[in-house]
């Protein structure tokens, strides 16, 4: 919106690696929730999968939902980033190349040796599963290793291109116009500001990430050297954390980016807006002790940390980017249509979401909620509500060019989605509120109810899921990367 | 507490949903003057910030004031009884099973292979009462008054492998023990 010149060039190699991302993107989303659907079953006992089994597609949903949201996200910011700055296909290609071989190790350590360690392989579970070998483990580990190389490769590429054009990080955040006192340069776009927190925070997240892992690989292949479990701990969900919520930041590019054509209002910066995005980067790193409140031996000060800056956390998401979509479509005479419509319900979805991680972030909540189901409810709230409409609205405003054709199909799937989706997510609440843990393969007689419930809802979820995939895999080849 | 999450979850979430849907309706309509709508929005913003700064300090100093994990606390109580807690896959061993209705328990909750969780749910296991981590190496006091008879089950509430649903035990609250 904010620049009238295309830094980098408009190859065919670059729109087909775009393709690549959404087309692949979409197959797995789609593949990973059919893995969660029948999850929902089997808890319901309307699937009679083997807890084994069962824990490996654990393991793989969780695994190939945050990778594939990561990716996805990535792409969202190398779709808009590129036109600020110039961006290597090459470096972007490389990031995908990397993953796939990534997953094909994940795929072969679940598949083919049986690991079921979960997504979040916290140590030392990898190294003592009782039922999957050391190799399997390993071939989990390395395979997250390579797709951690992958997106250190884009990020690097992302930062030498601002440092380029901009001096500093420190500039490109457009901290150097909070903090000073002349008038804001409002064509500082704020794609590159949001670009530039997520490489701040996911290049130190995925070191951690690499540094844990790469001791979780010592720990397998020599057991005897081993590790303080609660550093690990902390590592571990650092990196998860800064990792997972880098893809909602990347993502939400797409917003910042499409809704102002939509409505003739540009979305630029400001002092708030500059200062929500410090916030974000600093209390995204330091919050991510309120995953482990219930580690009482861990020092108080972290615990008080984690239950503070959680709250924190929501101002920044609901009083800027929620306030600010409402005050651009707001009378704008928008015109509704599947991107618009699910751009403004992924900002509803993440708004929505934060409420219930934020009171889950206090300690006297999470005494009796953490680990329930009242987790995955709100993650995915912001995730499933959020993220994925995000990235989807994008992806379908790249195919779209000169106006999406809305057919009564597009409006059936998106309200399907929408409230099948809210309907699954208050499933998971309603859980947690009975205390029914989560990741059980196994359930309770008591438990079940709900568990049928959810699987309604993500069938339906589903459904609607496949047609909107379908509908923008049949766009794909008319994806633009200049519209 | 589950039912005050739960219910401020949906009232707080319904209101962000009315806030978007009064907004969406209308969007389509043109005419709105950008500048106005923009200084009226950031003013609600404004407000709704220190609104929301305020309410933040108010509920961290309610909840943290005293110290929320009963057994952490700087002056915490001493125990009527200690009950050592140890997980392993996929078991616990729990040195004492059975107590008094009333009585103040420690557990002194550790773990002997992976990281597992160790919750108690109220005997109708509806709720969990209280939760703590297991940790290998590390040890997590949770202070418990069981103030009704009955049996409460403990179920471990961090994934630890394949057996990990099955992993329970059950702590005796009896006025006769």
């Amino acid at each position: 919106m904010n620049t009238t010149t295309q830094p980098s060039p408009d190859t065919s190699t670059a729109r087909l690696a775009f393709q690549l991302y959404a087309a692949i993107g979409i197959a797995v989303f789609l593949l990973m929730m059919v893995g969660g659907a029948t999850l929902r079953a089997t808890q319901a006992a309307w699937m009679p999968l083997a807890p084994n089994f069962a824990y490996q597609l654990l393991t793989l949903h969780g695994a190939g939902m945050v990778g594939t949201a990561g990716l996805a996200g990535a792409a969202v910011m190398w779709y808009f980033l590129r036109r600020h700055v110039p961006l290597s296909t090459g470096m972007f290609l490389a990031m995908l190349g990397l993953s796939l071989v990534g997953v094909v190790m994940i795929l072969a350590a679940i598949g083919l040796g049986g690991y079921a360690g979960a997504w979040t392989f916290l140590y030392p579970l990898p190294a003592k599963g009782m039922v999957w070998g050391v190799h399997a483990a390993a071939g989990f580990a390395g395979g997250l290793v390579l797709i951690g190389v992958g997106f250190l490769l884009f990020y690097l590429d992302c930062a030498l291109a601002l440092l380029k054009r901009y001096g500093s990080l420190w500039r490109a955040l457009g901290l150097n116009q909070l903090f000073g006192s002349g008038p804001l340069d409002k064509s500082h776009p704020p794609t590159v500001v949001a670009s530039t927190m997520v490489i701040i925070v996911n290049v130190l997240g995925i070191l951690a990430g690499a540094v844990v892992l790469i001791m979780t690989l010592v720990n397998l292949y020599l057991p005897s050297v081993t590790f303080d479990p609660l550093l690990m701990k902390n590592l571990i969900f650092f990196f998860g954390h800064v990792f997972i919520n880098a893809t909602i930041y990347m993502a939400v590019i797409g917003v910042y980016e499409i809704l102002p054509r939509y409505t003739g209002r540009p979305w630029t910066i400001s002092r708030p807006f500059l200062a929500a995005w410090l916030a974000i980067t600093l209390m995204v790193m330091a919050v991510y002790p309120h995953h482990l409140l219930m580690d009482y031996v861990l020092p108080k000060w972290m615990t008080v940390t984690g239950q503070v800056l959680s709250y924190c956390s929501g101002i920044p998401v609901l009083l800027v980017t929620a306030i600010g979509t409402l005050v651009n479509i707001h009378r704008s005479g928008i015109k509704w249509d599947l991107p618009s419509r699910l751009l403004v319900f992924s900002i509803f979805g993440w708004s929505a979401g934060v409420i219930p991680a934020v009171i889950d972030g206090v300690v006297r909540v999470n005494l009796v909620m953490h680990n329930t189901l009242w987790v995955p409810g709100h993650f995915h709230f912001y995730l499933l509500l959020g993220l994925l409409p995000m990235l989807l609205g994008t992806l379908f405003w790249a195919c779209t060019r000169s106006g999406w054709k809305e057919s009564a199909l597009d409006r059936a799937a998106f309200w399907t989605y929408g409230v099948a989706g809210t309907g699954f997510c208050l499933a998971f609440l309603f859980g947690g509120m009975h205390s029914v843990p989560r990741r059980f393969a196994v359930y309770d007689p008591a438990w079940i109810g709900i568990a049928q419930v959810g699987t309604v809802a993500a069938t339906l979820v589903l459904a609607a899921a496949v047609i909107l995939g379908l509908r923008l895999l049949t766009r794909l080849p008319r994806a633009s990367l200049t519209a | 507490m589950q039912g005050l999450a739960w219910s401020l979850s949906l009232v707080l979430m319904a209101g962000v949903a009315l806030i978007f849907l009064r907004v969406v309706a209308g969007a389509s309509q043109p005419g709105g003057d950008a500048g106005t709508i923009a200084a009226a929005g950031y003013r609600w913003r404004d407000r709704l910030f220190w609104v929301v700064i305020v309410a933040g300090v108010a509920i961290s100093f309610a909840t943290l004031r005293k110290w929320p994990i009963p057994g952490h606390a700087a002056a915490a109580a001493t125990p009527d009884v200690i009950v050592r807690a140890v997980g392993h896959q996929w078991r616990w061993e729990l040195d004492r099973d059975t107590v008094r209705p009333g009585e103040l328990v420690e557990f002194e909750v550790t773990s002997a292979d992976v990281n597992h969780g160790f919750a108690i749910y109220r005997p109708e296991k509806s709720r969990i009462l209280a939760q703590a981590q297991a940790m290998p190496g590390y040890t997590n006091k949770l202070q418990v008054r069981f103030d009704e008879p009955g049996d409460y089950e403990v179920l471990c509430l961090e994934y630890c492998g394949l057996a990990h649903h099955a992993m329970r035990a059950v702590i005796k609250v009896r006025a006769d023990s």
